[in-house]
């Protein structure tokens, strides 16, 4: 359904470099792609109808028919306009002097207030300070208990309070933080609807009493058209500080963000990521833009990459071994776990420009053969794994009979996985003459 | 049934305003029917979330249709198109008409799939069918005790296991539970997930399979979605579709401003029954699904 606004952009241009001219009805074709990409992303849609009226302009003014490549520059204009529009710097959290600092959650039902909490304290706390959940979400059953978990996990401790009055255990536990000397409390409230207003008083009444450093409204990511709505009620309530945007490691495009910073003016100042506390990180204005515009997220994917490595990282000298072809079962189950921890292979060609035309690659490298893979391995002993040579034909049959595959696919990997190892020696053979040979990654063809 | 319409109405008040607002000055105009009608038109749909697709194409058959019988005035163009919208819905498919029945709700997270499963459990228990609850969602933090509030609510029973235990097996006892005490409805809570996690979409497949290979009864698989969901709405029906094959939605938090013309959107393309919608927060706030109703308040002009 997405196809990349650049590729779009493109294809209207083409054939333009003869003409040399831009005319009314080029610019008029491009604009409506960006409005339909704006829209499909869920932007308001008046927010579009401004922002397209902008780009007209710019697009108009600008040497967009000199440019060898129209299709680029009126992208380019796009992505500039989107990502000042989305701030032109990452705005992060300001904090009092006071001790402790406040910080109070607020948002609708289910955007994920309780998760955000816990991944911003468990932030606040690699940053040197000591964090408390304050659970004053009363109304929904068990979200006290949930909050409550994630602190066990987390080793953060949380109040809960007595009685279900959300206020007076907001007021409470800034208190306890104060007594422990716990220098930053984060209060977490309980979900709203914008028009719900003796919710909304209450939520007014919980700020009077705590007077946070900060408000942070979370939204949804995947929220649509009405989330100006809810943003401009919360605003006028509550005045928050900024946003955080919410279950970003799904492919929604989260138009929601520039409505939102349009419409109130907030700043958007954290993206989660996730069900992991550590898949929470300061925003940035520019690989929103991409993203809104469906182009990719290889900054976000190339960090993903260096975060995840460091488990279970590959060592120098493992690398020195993989040179001398010296690469065993238990490195490509280490591989394949690195791989998964990236979401798997759709996850990763997600990320990636134009991902989503690669999606005919679903079936042919999917994830599901890859752990028809891994279970082969896995149904190897040790010695197995580490020196293959020894698997005769006994041991491939037993092999074939845990992992519930035929002996034909084991002999396939194991024909596939030597092939491997000798692209690796080949590798380390051309490298001391200067040519490298191409390498496809660390599997070759056909493996899975 | 004036009941219902009435909290229909009321839970859709808020989206009847805003569009009506908008519609109302189009209707105002008369016979005055140019272009600008139609793009208003378009707009108003686009702003209720129906995604610019199904927008522009209802809109045109619309265009089409009224230049071709000549349809007089705006009025009656915009009660021409609340009869579009309503056919766009399937009807057919409420699984809680079975009994014994087996129903697995899923859906991404925080959409309200544990408060739906309460809300169920208490309509069951009121219609005097024995309902056994299966609380699959052994991932998130205290989902279970969650389900425990409302079964107790309900006054129904739970089966569930430890935080971290394989879903399947909960679901698998779930039924078996049911099976045992002769229950009308296994009704089973699984965990959220995105349909972009191609690991737990895997793990729900097989909570499936399990629950389909041990239940004697027919099951059925319910999409939860969040009316306030926008475009992605679509993806995600269309993923949890593919990976297992849904049965019929429930649309919930209509309630608040939020439209839900998604859900005509994933009703065009996945031909899939609307059985319920959510308008409030209380027990009795899970509502039969009209098409009808739901379209002139999603319009929001009695016409």
């Amino acid at each position: 359904m997405f196809d990349n606004l650049s590729d779009r952009l493109q294809s209207i241009f083409s054939g333009l470099n003869a003409k040399g001219t831009l005319n009314e009805t080029d610019v008029d074709a491009a604009m409506r792609q960006i409005r339909l990409a704006l829209l499909e992303a869920d932007v308001n849609y008046k927010v579009v109808k401004e922002f397209v009226a902008r780009i007209r302009e710019q697009a108009v003014g600008a040497d967009v028919m000199r440019s060898l490549t129209p299709g680029q520059m009126v992208v380019k204009i796009v992505l500039n306009e989107l990502t000042a529009l989305l701030g032109d710097t990452q705005s992060k959290l300001v904090l009092s002097n006071r001790v402790p600092n406040v910080v109070m959650m607020v948002g609708l039902q289910g955007s994920g207030k309780t998760t955000a909490t816990a991944k911003l304290a468990y932030m606040m706390r690699k940053k040197g300070k000591h964090p408390l959940m304050i659970a004053c979400d009363v109304y929904r059953p068990a979200a006290i208990d949930q909050l409550e978990a994630l602190g066990r996990e987390l080793d953060i401790p949380v109040f809960r309070g007595e009685g279900d009055d959300p206020v007076k255990i907001a007021r409470d536990g800034v208190r306890y933080a104060l007594d422990n000397m716990l220098d930053f409390a984060i209060v977490d409230t309980a979900g709203r609807l914008h028009v719900d207003e003796p919710m909304m008083q209450e939520a007014q009444n919980i700020r009077n009493a705590v007077k946070p450093d900060q408000i942070l409204m979370v939204v949804d990511s995947m929220t649509g058209q009405d989330a100006v709505n809810v943003a401009e009620m919360f605003a006028k309530r509550l005045d928050f500080d900024g946003v955080i945007m919410s279950k970003l490691d799904g492919d929604a495009r989260g138009g929601a963000a520039l409505s939102i910073r349009e419409v109130t003016g907030k700043p958007i100042k954290f993206a989660s990521m996730g069900e992991k506390p550590d898949t929470f990180e300061e925003f940035h204005p520019d690989r929103m833009a991409k993203r809104i515009l469906g182009m990719g997220d290889v900054i976000s994917l190339i960090e993903k990459a260096s975060e995840t490595a460091f488990e279970e990282e590959f060592s120098e000298d493992d690398a020195k071994r993989f040179e001398k072809g010296k690469f065993t079962f238990d490195d490509f189950l280490t591989s394949i776990k690195q791989m998964r921890k990236l979401g798997g292979i759709g996850a990763v060609v997600n990320m990636l420009p134009g991902g989503s035309q690669l999606k005919d690659l679903e079936g042919k490298v999917d994830d599901k053969a890859i752990g028809r893979t891994e279970a082969i391995v896995y149904s190897m002993t040790k010695r197995e794994r580490s020196n293959p040579k020894i698997i005769n034909g006994q041991r491939r049959a037993r092999i074939a009979a845990g992992s519930g595959v035929t002996v034909t696919d084991v002999n396939r990997l194991i024909k596939q996985f030597s092939e491997t190892q000798k692209m690796m020696k080949q590798m380390q053979n051309s490298k001391g003459k200067g040519k490298r040979k191409g390498r496809n990654g660390m599997f070759p063809k056909g493996l899975f | 049934m004036s009941s219902w319409f009435d909290r229909l109405n009321e839970g859709l008040s808020k989206s009847r305003q805003r569009l009506a607002g908008s519609l109302n000055q189009l209707v105002g105009r008369g016979a005055d029917v140019d272009d600008s009608f139609w793009e208003e038109l378009e707009e108003t749909l686009i702003a209720a979330d129906l995604g610019v697709e199904a927008a522009t194409d209802i809109v045109e058959r619309l265009h089409l249709e009224s230049d071709a019988r000549s349809i007089p005035s705006a009025d009656l163009i915009i009660a021409r198109l609340q009869d579009m919208i309503a056919e766009e819905f399937e009807t057919a498919g409420d699984p809680f008409q079975f009994s014994p029945v087996t129903v697995l709700m899923v859906g991404i997270n925080g959409t309200g799939k544990t408060t739906s499963v309460g809300k169920l459990a208490k309509q069951a228990v009121e219609q005097h069918k024995k309902i056994i609850l299966g609380s699959a969602d052994t991932f998130r933090a205290a989902a279970s005790e969650q389900l425990d509030v409302w079964a107790e609510r309900a006054n129904v029973e739970v089966v569930r296991k430890d935080r971290g235990a394989d879903p399947a097996s909960v679901a698998f006892d779930t039924v078996a539970r049911a099976e045992e005490v002769g229950a009308d409805i296994a009704l089973i809570d699984t965990a959220g997930r995105l349909h972009t996690s191609l690991d737990l979409m895997h793990e729900l497949e097989k909570v499936q399979r399990v629950t389909r290979d041990r239940s004697k009864a027919p099951t059925f698989t319910v999409l939860v979605m969040d009316a306030t969901t926008g475009q992605n709405g679509l993806v995600q029906a269309r993923e949890f579709d593919k990976h297992l094959a849904i049965d019929a939605l429930i649309l919930t938090k209509l309630d608040g401003t939020a439209k839900g013309g998604i859900a005509v959107a994933i009703s065009r393309e996945l031909k899939v029954p609307i059985v319920r919608i959510g308008v409030g927060e209380g027990i009795d706030d899970l509502r039969p699904f009209d098409p009808h109703e739901f379209a002139k308040a999603l319009v929001g002009i009695d016409v």
